[in-house]
């Protein structure tokens, strides 16, 4: 290729949901833009290995145990229910090609030039792809995550496995451990509990999602575990031989005989190979990427976002980064509001939070009103087969602001937006409660949370 | 169609906007020329605006909006007229409506129950949208459950005492305009100027006897009542050119001394007190001075009073004895330097050449601004007064 570096005005290393949104918002505002990845494909692991093959697989899975467990109690009667997992599997590959193709197809539009290849600094303002180098006025690093490999165990590929690894078995586990009762682990976990393997979570902490309340993860927990997940809290793995995994709970030791060990303790910031030290960018004491509050690197020109940063590690929070970098690039306001990003694990039923839970509430001393909702009250749920769950929502005690929300139920990650969007406004429980809501929906039951606020449910005492 | 706009027009030089505080026509409401559209509320005045051709109207901006001398409020389309047709529905009374929907409910319902105006309250939400706490913080109320609560089982302890129901033993409404006006001034004189206040009392024995000499007279001759208030008028004007010091005020780091004698009289009018200004003291007979006050004050209480009759005065007096008051400490019209009180007259016991004696007594009050006056010159200002009332041949004499 050339010797001159191609010159564009921003360069974003990393094309996942942080990385190609922020390219395409400032391909919108008339920049001259490359987008690198080191996978043929855009999307990052969002689109390729994460949030969205594991929904494909949660949703297909879920039709599976319908037709298993519960079409006939609504009448439907079917025989020769059986599995084709490799159907399965393509039906999730389709779901990936398509999207992806599809932020290809916009990618283009919008005239941006698409790398692949993996990205490194040869100095703050160039980057080498193969053989081609670029500089660019501005750099964003949107170089995601990776998951984190336990020292002791490490990944195979076949045995000890990562969530890259868990949407693609070929075949059902008989036994699968999962390590790690977070949103990854119990979503997937859940997968492939459903398509029958026998699945156990072993989590460190003394409860699983351990960032929500306590009553939430008490009846999730029960909920899982009815559904046939075994959940092991408390309990530190220590090994895996020999098809078992062994662990600790205090003095005493655990072992969980396990065809598969899919390691789901959380990810780690990724940066490697990416010549960072030739950038002259810092990181912080746990490896993320030092910015200030405008996302910029300690050098000029030089950006990072999405879950190379501090923050939660969730592609909507890297998609509003990536928008605002292209913005203030572009010399414009852009802005992120980080006290208002929600969390969803896509299990059956979902949990969702928003803001501030009431155990953190009441750990920090606030003056709260606390209104719940149970969706065996709703009319909708009932009929929907919906029934487990509530929605809670936490007001401040004096102004009725709404301070947090979190929601256990079917559809939770749809329900939370609406109490995402009053409080982005500054909005009170009682704001909520007289919004209209469509009836029948699930939605009422949040309306209803919002009564609760102020003792004032109609459909419960 | 020929469109014409509907202007706040010009209300006097210190007066730059005003509250829309009513509409007295709707949104596409035919008017007549002439016809009274609107109600303006500025700190000072009450005034109507009037249409200046017929026409159909558009509203542009809702009651209750702070407008801008100046500002477009309306357009009147004057080839719509009486004959034409009056559209099926209003459509979408505009700024009023979209205005209303912007507050957020729970905005809206405290901005129903509490009279307070989300326009007002300083919004703390996204971009400066009000919110309900916002709300609540502006009706300082210490607690409000978000919707009426019902009753709670068992009343914790340390629960705030439940807010009365209005209605009850309590009920609320808004301040006007004019009303907030008053009180942010008042506060800003009291901030602003170094206030106290010098006391004295006047015989009033011999202000009486000339009234009952010549009252008689005085009515035959003007066809009005000779009172009190140009007695003390006059005795003011004596004073201020004793005492210059009183007849200025402080504008920044200057100080402008007035060499004329435009005095105030507060009115207490429906709307609130007014001070209409009665121009050039010194010029005038006691005859011409009773025949201004009677006219102003008059004009006050009917709310015809114009922006003119308020301006410029150099010192004002206020009569709280019309009300029966003994004594009081009233606040500076500010930018004056002083302020003269009246109160009522009670015959009391007083010692004179040895004698106790029963007078018609009165006690004065001279509050002024401590920053421009001294206390020897408003205690010699308020001396003069006393003694240009107790022996009124000093105003002949000018001494």
């Amino acid at each position: 290729m050339s010797s001159a570096p191609t010159s564009f005005d921003l360069i974003v290393i990393g094309a996942g949901p942080g990385g190609y949104v922020c390219a395409f918002r400032a391909a919108q505002l008339g920049l001259k833009v490359a987008l690198i990845d080191k996978r043929g494909t855009l999307g990052g692991t969002c689109l390729n290995v994460g949030c969205i093959p594991s929904k494909a697989l949660l949703h297909s899975s879920e039709q599976f145990v319908f037709a298993r467990s519960h079409a006939a109690a609504h009448g439907i009667k079917l025989s020769g229910v059986e599995l084709d997992l490799a159907t399965l599997l393509k039906k999730k590959d389709d779901v990936v090609t398509k999207l992806v193709g599809g932020v290809a197809q916009l990618a283009k539009g919008r005239k941006i030039t698409v790398l692949t290849g993996a990205a490194s600094f040869t100095s703050p303002t160039t980057v080498k792809v193969g053989d081609e180098i670029l500089t660019a006025k501005n750099i964003v690093i949107a170089t995601g995550s990776a998951p984190v490999e336990l020292p002791f165990m490490k990944f195979d590929g076949t045995n000890v496995v990562s969530s890259d690894h868990a949407i693609n078995f070929s075949s059902v586990p008989k036994k699968l451990v999962v390590v790690g009762g977070g949103a990854i682990g119990l979503e997937l976990g859940s997968v492939w509990s459903r398509l029958g393997a026998d699945v156990t979570v072993v989590e460190f902490l003394p409860k699983i999602i351990a960032t929500y309340d306590d009553d939430i993860v008490r009846n999730f927990t029960r909920i899982l575990t009815k559904q046939g997940l075994k959940i092991e809290t408390g309990a530190k793995v220590t090994g895996y031989a020999k098809g078992v995994l062994t662990a600790e709970r205090g003095t005493e030791k655990l072992s969980f005989p396990a065809d598969k060990v899919l390691v789901a303790v959380g990810r780690r910031p990724f940066t490697d190979s990416l010549g960072l030290d030739l950038a002259g960018v810092q990181l912080d004491e746990k490896k993320r990427i030092k910015v200030d509050a405008h996302l910029k690197t300690n050098v000029p020109g030089i950006w990072a976002l999405g879950d190379v940063v501090a923050g939660p590690m969730l592609a909507h929070k890297a998609e509003e980064d990536g928008v605002a970098v292209a913005e203030w690039i572009a010399g414009k306001a852009g802005h992120v509001n980080w006290d208002l990003i929600p969390a969803v694990v896509y299990t059956d039923p979902e949990v969702a939070s928003i803001g501030l839970g009431e155990d953190a509430a009441k750990t920090a001393g606030l003056a709260i009103n606390v209104g719940k909702f149970n969706f065996a009250a709703n009319g909708r749920a009932l009929a929907n087969d919906a029934t487990e769950g509530y929605v809670k929502i936490i007001a401040d005690a004096k102004t009725d602001k709404i301070l947090g929300a979190q929601i256990l139920g079917k559809g939770a990650g749809e329900l939370i937006s609406e109490i995402v969007t009053h409080m982005e406004y500054g909005g009170s429980a009682e704001d909520l409660a007289r919004t209209v809501h469509a009836h029948p929906t699930m939605s009422e039951a949040v309306k209803e949370a919002a009564l609760a606020v102020s003792k004032r449910a109609l459909h419960a005492l | 169609m020929s469109l014409l706009e509907v202007k706040i027009p010009p209300m006097g030089e210190s007066i730059s906007s005003g509250v829309l505080a009513k509409w007295h026509v709707k949104d596409g409401d035919i008017v007549k020329k002439d016809q009274p559209l609107f109600e303006l509320e500025t700190d000072k005045i009450t005034s109507e605006g009037t249409a200046e051709s017929a026409g159909k109207i558009s509203l542009k901006v809702a009651a209750g909006t702070e407008v801008k001398i100046g500002a477009t409020v309306a357009t009147i389309d004057s080839a719509a007229t009486a004959g034409a047709p009056a559209p099926a529905a209003s459509p979408a009374a505009p700024a009023a409506a979209a205005k209303e929907a912007s507050a957020s409910p729970a905005v809206r319902r405290l901005a129903e129950e509490t009279g307070i105006d989300p326009a007002t309250v300083a919004g703390t939400g996204k971009a400066g949208r009000v919110t309900k706490g916002d709300m609540l913080a502006a009706g300082e109320k210490p607690t409000a459950p978000a919707l009426p609560a019902a009753p709670a089982a068992v009343a914790p302890a340390a629960a705030p005492k439940p807010a009365v129901p209005a209605g009850a033993r309590q009920s609320r409404r808004k301040m006007t305009p004019l009303r907030q006006k008053i009180a942010q001034r008042l506060v800003a004189a009291q901030h602003e100027a170094a206030m106290l206040t010098t006391f004295n009392e006047v015989d009033m024995s011999a202000v009486m006897a000339l009234r009952a000499k010549y009252q008689d007279d005085f009515v035959k001759k003007n066809g009005f009542k000779l009172g009190f208030m140009s007695f003390f008028a006059k005795a003011v004007v004596n004073a201020l050119k004793e005492i210059p010091a009183i007849n200025a005020q402080i504008d920044g780091d200057h100080i402008v001394e007035n060499h004329y004698y435009d005095v105030g009289v507060a009115v207490s009018t429906e709307k609130g007190l007014m001070v209409p200004v009665i121009r050039d003291c010194d010029t005038l007979s006691m005859a011409g001075i009773e025949k201004a006050i009677g006219d102003v004050a008059k004009r006050a209480r009917d709310g015809k009073i114009t922006l003119a009759d308020l301006e410029g005065g150099v010192f004002t007096i206020t009569n709280g004895g019309t009300f029966g008051s003994m004594l009081s400490t009233p606040i500076i019209n500010a930018p004056q330097s002083a302020i003269l009180g009246l109160h009522a007259i009670n015959d009391r016991p007083v010692a004179l050449n040895g004698q106790v004696v029963i007078r018609p007594m009165m006690y004065l009050a001279l509050s002024y601004d401590h920053r421009l006056v001294d206390g020897k010159e408003a205690v010699t200002f308020l001396v003069k007064v006393k003694q240009a009332i107790e022996d009124p041949a000093r105003l002949l004499l000018a001494v």
